[in-house]
């Protein structure tokens, strides 16, 4: 019966091409938007041109189309080399895939038409929101099926990581998307007030927790060693800081909720839970850091490596950030401000877009049995996004800090000091230095994509990619 | 407590909370440990060719940074609430805090809104320092709708010219600002029809001494002697008791084209001030009451 037979590559190449053109997509749609910001008159008086329509757009775009192709091209791609077999039902697996891109295009579509729940990074109407509950049970039979058949006893850490995504993605999506449809198009939450937004941000941070860091640490654990070709650093270090992070990630939600119509108590539950999920995001941060002991000198001359290690550093800088703003005299301060864009935008174009970076140029060469067209294009794309991160970042921090402390600064008549509009004058500068750090960032991209269409055009070379393309039997 | 239907929650919510907590003691703890003696090993798994795992000790910094974030997490919830309704022995609560903000900044402004209050508004209205908080007001609570520089915008009055919907005297700028105003022009398409409402459009450019069809105005007469009289007055200078508008003037709050009138003559208009007096109390009402007559003051010396 165990006769070897090749892994499906195939949906992996799928994911992996289109993880490219999302990520192009979904970045362009927010230069545009940052330029809107900066530039009103590019609202172009368009309904569906507007900011209002386009911000969720491109946070789905991102995330969902983006992150979720990198997630599904990676996991297919680990699970079956880690297992040593081919996924279960190939079809079943061809079905998430179309399946997926199907959610994308239909978000696309209705985004912009101003069909939305209104709900945060849950914006998709319910006949989608069903959509996406069918694939992602495809996923999950797909993934657990791959796993319970292994060949290898151990199951790796990338899996874990990888299961416990699945597994609490499927149940946040399902509880908060549950709604009452009044038309094909329109539905109402099935929460009402504060309870609406207590489900809505337990479901938003474990989003971040889940789907943007779960998943990205299931990249993490296998593309690193396997780029810096040694062992993982700590196998007591991983099991320890997996279970701690899943198990005190759920908590976090209520952080978003400060000084709000939400309980005193849930507030500070949140708060507490969100301090002390400082040390196990760490765990993972220590773990792909130190597995380069050793091996320091490669990230000199390995831009792939470059992407993957500056990811994990990021990974680092935000959930030091994180925690420190759930405290509640810190959020004080910057809730509602652009730091939180700041924030949010170090974790997303530092450690999930520098990783799913690392892990497609690791990935679309040896996926296509080709050398990579230009190792030097890679390391110019390091650069020109590593300085489109830091303008976006800094820009952001420093307008976010100056719109809290506009905001909150009193005159010796207690009056404001200063009136909303002035606060919004003020940031103007750091809106276009914010745009030019996110175009950086989008050139980078296509200069990826372009790379990545020379690579795969190029003549195809056996011995170019030592890799084993065959389950072990 | 209101949070919790049942006592069951409230400790439901303590205990778990609790757990949530002390569960990670015990994990930390039994994985702590020093460096195996010798070289480093792996663990001796292999996956995919070449995947390994060392297993090295947990950094000892770390360890204790996650004990430091556990033990200031339980620390919190004994001094906060948290754990159910148990409200921490801080005594602390939002709305504690927001009630004792509010009483500070009550005690160190007030003094000077109430000496600004026992000043009449026409006076105040020449105070350089109160017309300075004044405008400060203005800046945050009015500025959205009227601009910055109050001159208004498309169904937003200019408040910088000596026109006004319910009177310019300080007590009605007064009145506008603590009760707010409700400006209802109704809906007049039906009864009149499309033709009608054109006739009267024209007999309203007429009574501006616009450029309007003379028989068209002449066969709305009648009917803007019927219906609009009563508010706009037979001669269209309008009436402020009501917030009717002069249809006589240049000023148009929601645009003077001969399309905006015919669209405000079918369709009605609804203008709506909002009531101030309840979040910015009389006192502060009075004074930007001042500011605002100041600023028509301005624009009638000018």
């Amino acid at each position: 019966m165990n006769q070897p037979t090749s892994y499906n590559d195939r949906i992996v190449k799928q994911f992996a091409i289109m993880t490219v053109v999302w990520g192009v997509a979904g970045m362009l749609v927010g230069v545009l938007i940052a330029a809107q910001l900066a530039w009103p008159i590019l609202n172009f008086d368009i309904p569906w041109l507007t900011y209002g329509r386009l911000r969720p757009l491109h946070t789905n775009a991102v995330i969902f189309a983006f992150g979720g192709s990198a997630l599904f091209a990676t996991s297919y791609y680990i699970v079956q080399r880690t297992c040593g077999v081919r996924l279960v039902a190939d079809w079943l697996a061809g079905f998430t895939f179309w399946g997926w891109q199907c959610v994308i295009l239909l978000a696309a579509v209705t985004l912009p038409l101003g069909i939305t729940s209104s709900k945060e990074y849950a914006e998709l109407e319910w006949p989608i929101d069903i959509l996406i509950t069918l694939v992602w049970v495809a996923y999950a039979v797909v993934f657990f099926g791959t796993i319970m058949k292994r060949k290898i006893p151990h199951i790796y850490v990338a899996n874990w990581f990888f299961g416990g995504f699945i597994l609490t993605i499927a149940v946040l999506h399902v509880v908060n998307s549950a709604a009452l449809p009044v038309s094909l198009f329109k539905s109402y939450s099935a929460y009402a007030g504060v309870q609406d937004a207590m489900v809505q941000w337990w479901y938003g941070h474990n989003a971040v927790g889940f789907f943007l860091t779960a998943g990205f640490l299931g990249i993490m654990y296998y593309f690193i060693p396997k780029q810096a070709n040694r062992p993982i650093y700590s196998y007591r270090l991983s099991v320890v800081h997996f279970w701690a992070l899943v198990f005190t990630y759920i908590w976090a939600g209520p952080h978003h909720l400060h000084y709000t119509a939400l309980p005193d108590w849930a507030q500070s539950l949140g708060m507490v839970f969100s301090v002390i999920l400082l040390a196990p995001s760490w765990g993972g941060m220590i773990n792909g850091i130190m597995t380069l002991s050793g091996a320091w000198e490669k990230l000199r001359t390995d831009p792939i490596l470059k992407f993957m290690i500056v990811s994990v550093s990021f990974y680092g800088m935000s959930t030091f950030e994180g925690p420190m703003m759930s405290i509640k005299t810190v959020n004080a301060l910057s809730h509602y401000t652009d730091w939180t864009i700041g924030h949010v935008h170090a974790g997303a174009l530092g450690w999930v877009g520098f990783i799913s970076i690392g892990a497609m140029y690791y990935l679309i060469p040896r996926l296509f049995n080709r050398e990579l067209y230009s190792l030097k294009l890679v390391e110019t794309h390091f650069w020109v996004a590593t300085i489109g991160i830091v303008l976006y970042i800094t820009a952001m921090w420093v307008s976010g800090v100056m719109q809290g402390l506009m905001w909150r600064a009193i005159n010796t008549d207690g009056t404001l000091t200063y009136s909303f509009i002035e606060s919004v004058q003020a940031m103007h500068p750091y809106y276009i230095v914010r745009f030019l750090g996110g175009f950086l960032y989008l050139l980078g991209m296509l200069i990826m994509a372009y790379n990545v269409i020379r690579t795969i055009w190029g003549a195809p070379s056996p011995a170019a990619v030592a890799d084993t393309a065959q389950p072990v039997h | 407590m209101a949070d919790f239907t049942s006592p069951f929650w409230h400790w439901f919510v303590a205990i778990v909370s609790l757990l949530g907590i002390l569960v990670l003691f015990p994990l930390l703890y039994r994985n702590r440990g020093n460096q195996p003696s010798g070289t480093l090993k792996t663990m001796g798994h292999v996956w995919d060719g070449d995947l390994e795992e060392y297993n090295n000790p947990l950094p000892g910094w770390w360890l204790n940074l996650f004990a430091v974030t556990l033990v200031f997490g339980l620390v919190y919830l004994i001094l906060y609430p948290g754990l159910g309704h148990f409200p921490g022995v801080l005594g602390w609560s939002s709305k504690g805090q927001y009630e004792q903000e509010i009483q500070a900044a009550s005690e160190q402004y007030d003094p000077l809104y109430q000496h600004y209050a026992s000043i009449d508004i026409r006076t105040l209205s020449t105070h350089p320092e109160a017309l300075k908080t004044g405008r400060r007001l203005f800046a945050n609570y009015c500025a959205a709708c009227h601009g910055s520089d109050a001159r208004g915008a498309r169904g937003f009055p200019n408040l910088r010219d000596s026109e006004w919907l319910y009177g310019g005297e300080p007590e009605q700028v007064y009145q506008s600002i603590l009760h707010g105003r409700s400006g209802v022009m109704p809906a007049w398409g039906p009864v009149l029809g499309e033709e009608g409402v054109e006739n009267v459009t024209n007999y309203i450019l007429g009574l501006g001494n616009r450029e309007h069809d003379g028989s068209l105005a002449a066969a709305g007469q009648p009917q803007y002697q019927q219906l609009c009289v009563a508010c706009h007055q037979a001669d269209g200078s309008g009436n402020q008791v009501l917030g009717a508008p002069n249809l006589k003037d240049r000023i148009w709050q929601y645009g003077g084209s001969k399309a905006s009138i015919r669209e405000s003559i079918a369709n009605g208009r609804h203008g709506v001030m909002p009531a101030h007096g309840e979040f910015l109390g009389e006192e502060r009402v009075h004074l930007l009451s001042a500011y605002v007559y100041s600023l028509s003051q301005e624009y009638e010396q000018e």
